[in-house]
């Protein structure tokens, strides 16, 4: 009952959500410099006439005044169409459909690795606070968190794709080879040097987070009593601390799914990697406001899921949360 | 005979970093003697901010890491080093911490005193269903989380962990703050009875009546440093029995006893004081008194540190 109310209120929450993120995004659409039909025409600007250039904005409605492409669209989307892309020229649910795939092991790769990896470096670091490991650990994570991403790719295609040619420079699956013979094996070759960029970023922040929230739980008066008890080391850590720390540490990972979409838009840019993020630069760099408009709406969704996951796994975690004390 | 627990010249310095990388010393507890027996409560009493929970976590070995501390802690007659504390807590030692907020959170009640009773998981179990039957604790207690505790019943729940460890030495820190009359009596006649069944009780608290009501021994914390060392009854009549100006004007101070306030405050650490850290307020003070710190000495089967007490 309690968790029905609880669902309902976040529902209505994401539509306002949306609506709000629609009129903003398109607006800013609108006010963009570029001009659709300009970017779709391209380098054929010289062979293309004025009036065939009339033809292709009347076509796509572009003589529409700003709020009538709007509620066109927007009733477009009740209906459960998502329109045309203006570039791929195939409906854009499936353009996203099809790209969503790709980015989806990307970003489940990193985001396994970033979770694992982030929580269990965190710990450690806290454990042997002042000693080597946690300096060795700080320094990693204070070095990754301020290098951006596209350049922790760069290096990793040099070193590894170029120097090493360990790994391909690029794409999702081999250049030159039929749909139906790309092997699983192939697919996670041109998998591993992306994710490895993006979870390599996403770990500074959440080793960083646990640390910190992992001192101010050793130093806690629940902890100094455990010890008192006779409680010490990882044994202590692992009963005290971790079941503490899990709950903002499952909150910030799943929150990170906006940062994680973030960093896959650079990633997938640096490999060319035919994700949802090469795609929303596509879409933005040529005007495809249905496109775009689409990733957006996708993506918050996205996002906005993760975080009613990490509210909901909160309620499991936390027995003052489940039981509905006030804490 | 040799006391089961022995504290000399007592020292505990904090470092902190003022304005960028300048370290400052702090010495926030500054001398303390006391001794506790094996069957006996020594109590601990003293204003807020005078040092007492420090004692207990160098005690316990459980001092911060910019904490410092010299003197000796003796247990049983051996000097308790760092390794010999690792060794004893929860075992030998146990700690009664003030509230609720010392038990985990995010674990039941019966598990955090089956943690403290060791041993194998049936025996751990078994010594659990013991104390809290022990401490009118009902059976559905166990499976409750802190925070579904009342204020008694958490109480009751730090008093059966530490029942639970075949403690000989028993740390409680103002384990009755904030309970009506009639809980804290019970903790406190509780304590006793640990300590009539074998066990040397140390009680910190604020809470001078109470105290007197179950303690043995009494010592009075001043600023950070013991100041006396008493026999419960010392504390009677117009307090003629106590040997510092500080213990009778805390005794003074009480509603029954005329409410007389003592003017001042306490001095801070920062303050550092040459001489005895009462002369400010002392009304016996002398030139003496404010140029070097008096020792411990005994006076009338008790210990004082003061020039001029008889």
């Amino acid at each position: 009952m309690v968790y029905g109310k609880w669902f309902a209120m976040k529902l209505i929450r994401l539509c306002t959500l949306l609506l709000a993120l629609s009129i903003v995004s398109f607006c800013l659409i609108s006010l963009s410099p570029i001009d659709p039909v300009q970017a779709y025409i391209g380098a054929d600007a010289m062979r293309v006439s004025p009036e065939q250039r009339q033809e292709i904005a009347a076509y796509w409605g572009l003589d529409d005044p700003p709020v009538m492409r709007y509620l066109h669209w927007a009733s477009a989307i009740l209906r459960g169409d998502m329109g045309t892309s203006m570039l791929y020229r195939t409906p854009v649910a499936d353009v996203i459909g099809e790209r969503f795939l790709h980015s989806a092991a990307l970003m489940a790769v990193a985001w396994l690795a970033s979770g694992v990896i982030g929580l269990a470096l965190g710990i450690v670091a806290a454990a042997h606070k002042g000693r080597w490991p946690d300096r060795l650990i700080t320094w990693y994570c204070y070095t990754i968190a301020s290098t951006p991403a596209f350049w922790i790719g760069l290096v990793l295609l040099v070193v590894f794709a170029v120097w090493l040619g360990w790994f391909p420079v690029g794409l999702a699956v081999p250049a030159g080879v039929l749909a139906a013979e790309v092997t699983l094996l192939d697919r996670i070759h041109h998998l591993i040097l992306p994710a490895l960029t993006l979870a390599m970023v996403s770990i500074a922040p959440i080793a960083l987070h646990t640390r910190e929230k992992l001192l101010a739980v050793l130093s806690s008066d629940h902890v100094l009593y455990a010890r008192a008890r006779g409680e010490k080391g990882y044994a202590l850590i692992m009963r005290h601390g971790l079941r503490n720390i899990l709950l903002p540490a499952i909150t910030l990972q799943f929150t990170s799914f906006s940062e994680l979409f973030g960093g896959a838009v650079l990633t997938e840019q640096v490999f060319s990697y035919p994700g949802l993020g090469q795609a929303t630069v596509a879409a933005g760099l040529g005007g495809d406001v249905p496109l775009l408009m689409g990733i957006v709406l996708c993506s918050a969704l996205f996002v906005f899921t993760g975080n009613l996951i990490a509210d909901a796994l909160y309620k499991l975690v936390d027995p003052r949360m489940r039981k509905g004390g006030d804490g | 005979m040799v006391p089961l627990l022995e504290v000399r010249n007592l020292q505990i310095t904090f470092t902190r970093y003022t304005g960028g990388l300048r370290q400052h010393q702090i010495k926030v507890v500054d001398g303390v003697d006391l001794s506790v027996a094996a069957g006996e409560i020594t109590a601990i009493i003293g204003a807020s901010g005078s040092g007492k929970s420090l004692l207990a976590h160098a005690i316990l070995g459980l001092l911060p890491g910019n904490a410092a501390m010299s003197g000796k802690i003796m247990y049983r007659g051996e000097e308790l080093d760092a390794r010999r504390q690792e060794a004893l807590r929860g075992r030998e030692i146990a700690y009664i911490p003030q509230a609720v907020t010392y038990l985990d959170p995010t674990m039941r009640v019966g598990r955090q005193v089956r943690l403290a009773a060791g041993g194998d998981r049936r025996e751990a179990a078994d010594k659990q269903r013991r104390a809290f039957r022990r401490y009118r604790l009902g059976e559905h207690v166990e499976k409750l989380y802190p925070f579904e505790l009342s204020g008694g019943m958490a109480r009751r729940v730090l008093v059966a962990a530490a029942s639970v460890s075949d403690a000989r030495l028993i740390i409680a820190d103002e384990p009755t703050p904030g309970l009506p009359q009639a809980e804290v009596r019970e903790a406190l006649l509780q304590l006793r009875e640990l300590a009539d069944s074998g066990c040397g009780v140390l009680l910190i608290t604020h809470d001078i009546q109470a105290a007197l009501g179950v303690a043995d021994r009494v010592v009075v914390f001043y600023a950070g440093s013991s100041v006396e060392t008493a026999h419960a009854q010392d504390f009677s009549g117009d307090g003629h029995l106590l040997r510092h100006p500080y213990s009778r004007a805390l005794w003074r101070a009480l509603p029954e006893n005329g409410f007389e306030v003592l003017p001042g405050a306490q001095p801070q650490p920062s303050d550092r004081l040459e001489g005895c850290l009462f002369a400010p307020r002392c009304a016996m003070a002398t030139a003496a008194c404010s140029k070097e710190r008096p020792e411990m000495r005994h006076v009338r089967g008790g210990m004082v540190r003061c020039y001029h007490a008889t």
